[in-house]
């Protein structure tokens, strides 16, 4: 079998259902760090519907983007957890239910 | 055809496992899996450099970083504080299903039957490769030297803000001794 058999929908679908998974990780866990990985879960369903669809449509811009995108998330995920580090000095407890003001 | 089945089931069954795991630690390795997966799929799509970097940089340094934070902290034990909102994951569920129900419909009623076109060349290599990477990324005439700058920027910027927050304050440590 040869693998231009498979429909860009199906990476569509994948890369929806990854993306959903993300979403109810953020919106279910109280753990701020597994809330960043789960954000980086919706980061990566992303890339791969940009990798589909440049290949399906012969562009660069696609993998152009995801290249973009992951140095932004490099850069997100250095600043995210600089902030869970400083919360975390100022209250031990970073569980996100308590972490309810932006008061030091 | 095959292997494409393989890698989505794997990819979907690591991420389910990354939300239901109470541990901080499994739910990072088994995003470490998930990530793997995606690399394999970039493969599949021809995008041999991304792949490359997919697991240098995020599987390699993100995941990384993510285990040090969380051994650092000392969150490796699974969370106990009881949780207040009883009705946020029934509800999350159900939206999640509507969101996802939403997307499969808008992606397969949407999406035209594309034939996969030959692998795209630039200046004689394939655009996946590093080669034909770099060609389109450092081309003057294509859109995407400026933003490439920009990251570079962005990436100082965010070296610069994580110092500045992860450092310890003057002032607090005044009124800790």
């Amino acid at each position: 079998m040869s693998m231009a058999e498979v429909p860009l929908t199906w990476y569509l679908i994948l890369s929806a259902l990854l993306f959903t998974i993300g979403v109810v990780g953020v919106l279910i866990k109280r753990n701020p760090i597994v809330i960043f990985m789960c954000v980086e879960l919706m980061l990566n369903a992303v890339n791969l519907t940009l990798v589909a669809f440049g290949r399906y449509l012969g562009d660069a811009g696609g993998q152009m983007l995801s290249i973009f995108v992951m140095a932004v998330a490099a850069a997100e995920v250095a600043v995210g957890l600089g902030i869970l580090i400083a919360i975390f000095r100022l209250r031990d407890n970073i569980n996100v239910d308590e972490t309810n003001t932006m008061r030091g | 055809m095959i292997l494409f089945l393989m890698l989505a089931v794997f990819a979907l069954v690591m991420a389910l496992l990354v939300v239901l795991n109470p541990n901080p630690i499994r739910s990072a390795l088994f995003l470490v899996l998930n990530l793997f997966c995606i690399a394999g799929l970039y493969l599949l799509l021809n995008a041999y450099f991304l792949s490359a970097v997919q697991v240098i940089v995020y599987t390699g340094a993100i995941m990384v970083l993510f285990l040090f934070v969380i051994m650092l902290l000392n969150l490796g034990t699974p969370d106990k504080t009881p949780n207040k909102l009883k009705m946020q994951a029934p509800l999350a569920v159900i939206g999640g299903l509507i969101v996802a129900g939403a997307l499969i419909w808008a992606v397969t009623k949407g999406t035209p039957a594309i034939a996969l076109p030959a692998e795209p060349m630039v200046g004689g290599y394939p655009l996946g490769s590093p080669h034909g990477i770099g060609l389109t990324l450092y081309d003057s005439k294509k859109p995407w030297l400026f933003p490439f700058e920009m990251t570079s920027i962005l990436l100082l910027i965010a070296v610069i803000g994580s110092v500045v927050l992860a450092r310890r304050s003057y002032g607090e440590e005044a009124n800790k001794s």
